[in-house]
């Protein structure tokens, strides 16, 4: 059943709608969440909604409880190739647990938020952005680990890593529910504006895994088919940013290990044909991020690497 | 005057990005002055730029207190400016939520670390700023509840306001925050429209400033236009008017203006049949401290915010 969470007038002819498709069967009262669509130029979860509702369909009898999704949370961002949301100023993934007095998105914040409250799990899918490509992880805050990781090796996915405790993290939808005691796991993979359908069938497939873990989904999946996750915790991460302005040029390939001293890629200038930097691995480990976005100035992140 | 280049990065086909810093007068870090952050903050930048012109006299007729040493940015961010954005062009990331900054990180984290490198240490903090959401304020001088806020400092403006606010996650990454973390007394004042150059409130602003820098002796022999004793008030006690309808938006009442319980302050308009399709009421009696300023509004926005006794 399609159900309207937030509907608000635009000026002129139009509503914005933030929907949401929650499907049913058997006693169980447990609930599951799948949301995505909060920065508009991330699309990998829009496949993997679309999966995972017509696999539940085709299966239903599987399902014992409830699984609501959530494409869009950000409907206009989506529909305009736009990050945040238009005419507003802040990106909305820094704006949770929202204020019903406040903007209009918000107020859409507080909404989504509260309707999510309660629920078993939450599932957040993002897709880094249009200048990074991610292999399928899902990041953890440091606070949460200990009651996350369990949940988030059930996914499928590559690599977990766990992040510092940023105060202006606290502003994510997920730590907003973490902190009430609603679990909510924030994958990440892909590249903006791209669907990888190999990843996303991999994270369904880890999803219906979870549902079978939590009671939700009765068909169990072969545990030797779930890939068992990197876990990154405290200082194993490296950043490598770029030292010079021009054009990211790179043969390297994401979820690889590389060796120190290895070249990841290099910054070239177009107009004089010269190599501006060279830029190499500093250890050893798993590349888990890798530039996209060929454009790149002093500082841009080109990739990061996993300390082995 | 002392023209210095404080951060210079080449750009991919652009020209260098540079951040300039002008400073007046020699010895104890004094006050430092920031104007746009952003590439819409043409006001603030403009502001700057006649503050850099009065000091430059001021210097010349040996107006800078001793061992006084006064620092103006006009801007952080020429590049969106001249390209008619309101953040950084290549990423959409805000200068003003990358505080203090990270000279080995992002390239908008490096642009504030050397920004925050130039103007830290100082004793006072200037920062022309610009509101999230679109309108003009009563000028007022604006701080976050830090702990270390200088409250009665902030009259010394002679702006009828000074507005308190709470502190939320979001703001731990902005320069205001950051300033006053680090030990600067540092205030936010804000004017009244970001791209308007030629509104009455530019030059009050501008004398606001030179009062305060009087009032600091930053400033010597100088005869300061009289200013308000300010009104001290949390953010949280304003009344938010706002649009139960989406549409086109005519505004009947402006900052400053009085308004009486029940007096329609603003109107929304069918953007099609251009008949009222909602009177905008105030609920109590008060004065407009601002105002929506935007033709078009969003069902729910905030449209006014009222201060009351
Ligand atoms: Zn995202």
């Amino acid at each position: 059943m399609i159900k309207t969470v937030v509907s608000s007038a635009l000026p002129i002819d139009e509503k914005l709608r933030i929907k949401k498709n929650v499907i049913t069967n058997g006693n169980s009262k447990k609930r599951i969440c799948i949301v995505t669509g909060t920065h508009g130029d991330e699309l990998e979860g829009q496949y993997v909604c679309f999966e995972i509702i017509k696999r539940i369909q085709e299966n239903i009898t599987m399902l014992d409880g409830t699984i609501e999704v959530y494409p869009a949370l950000n409907p206009l961002g989506i529909d305009s190739i736009t990050r945040g949301i238009p005419n507003f100023d802040l990106d909305m993934n820094r704006i949770f647990p929202g204020n019903p007095d406040g903007s209009m998105a918000e107020a859409a914040a507080y909404a989504i938020c509260e309707d999510l409250k309660g629920a078993d799990m939450v599932i957040d899918i993002h897709s880094s952005n249009i200048f990074l490509r991610e292999i399928p992880q899902v990041r953890i805050n440091v606070d949460d680990a200990d009651k996350l990781i369990p949940f988030a090796k059930m996914l499928n996915i590559n690599f977990i890593w766990v992040h510092d405790a940023a105060t202006v993290l606290r502003a994510t939808l997920a730590h907003s529910l973490n902190s009430n005691n609603t679990p909510t796991l924030v994958v990440e993979m892909g590249v903006g504006m791209r669907i990888n359908h190999k990843m996303g069938n991999n994270l369904v497939d880890g999803i219906l895994n979870l549902m079978n873990n939590i009671g939700i989904w009765k068909d169990k999946i072969d545990a030797k088919l779930i890939a068992e996750p990197t876990v990154s915790r405290g200082d194993e991460v490296i950043f490598l940013n770029a030292a010079a302005s021009g054009i990211f040029i790179t043969e390297a390939r994401n979820h690889t290990i590389v060796e120190k001293g290895e070249e990841i890629g290099k910054i070239v200038d177009p107009l004089t044909g010269k190599v501006c930097q060279h830029i190499f691995a500093t250890q050893k480990g798993l590349l888990f991020t890798i530039r996209a976005y060929p454009v790149v100035y002093e500082g841009s992140l080109v990739a990061r690497i996993h300390r082995l | 005057m002392k023209k210095e280049i404080i951060f210079n990065m080449k750009s991919p086909y652009r020209d260098d990005f540079r951040i300039h810093a002008f400073s007046f007068g020699k010895g104890a870090k004094s006050l430092a002055i920031v104007g746009a952050m952003r590439g819409d903050e043409i006001q603030q930048q403009y502001i700057c730029s006649q503050l850099i012109k009065t000091l430059t006299t001021m210097e010349e007729e040996n107006k800078i207190s001793p061992d006084c040493k006064i620092t103006v940015i006009p801007s952080a961010n020429p590049f969106s400016m001249n390209i008619g954005k309101r953040f950084w062009a290549l990423d959409g990331t805000d200068i003003n939520r990358m505080f203090p900054g990270y000279d080995l990180g992002e390239t908008t984290q490096r642009i504030a670390a050397s920004l925050f490198k130039a103007i830290e240490g100082y004793e006072y903090g200037i920062q022309l700023a610009s509101f999230y959401m679109p309108g003009d304020f009563i000028p007022h001088v604006r701080m976050l509840q830090t702990g270390y806020e200088a409250i009665e400092e902030a009259r010394l403006f002679g702006l009828p306001y000074v507005c308190i606010r709470q502190p939320i996650p979001f703001d731990t990454t902005m320069l205001n925050y950051n300033w006053q973390l680090w030990g600067t007394k540092a205030f936010s004042v804000y004017g009244g429209q970001t791209n308007n150059i030629e509104d009455q409130s530019t030059n009050l602003t501008i004398d606001s400033i030179l009062r305060f820098m009087k009032k600091i002796r930053v400033i010597q022999n100088f005869k300061q236009k009289p200013g308000f004793h300010a009104m001290i008030m949390a953010e949280e006690k304003l009344i938010t008017v706002k649009a139960d309808k989406g549409g086109i938006f005519y505004r009947l009442k402006s900052p400053n203006d009085n308004v009486r319980a029940g007096e329609i302050i603003g109107n929304i308009i069918h953007p099609y049949e251009g008949n009222i399709i909602s009177n905008i009421i105030s609920p109590e009696d008060g004065i407009v401290f601002f105002g929506h300023n935007k033709p078009l509004v969003l069902q729910g926005s905030p449209l006014f915010k009222i201060i009351v006794d």
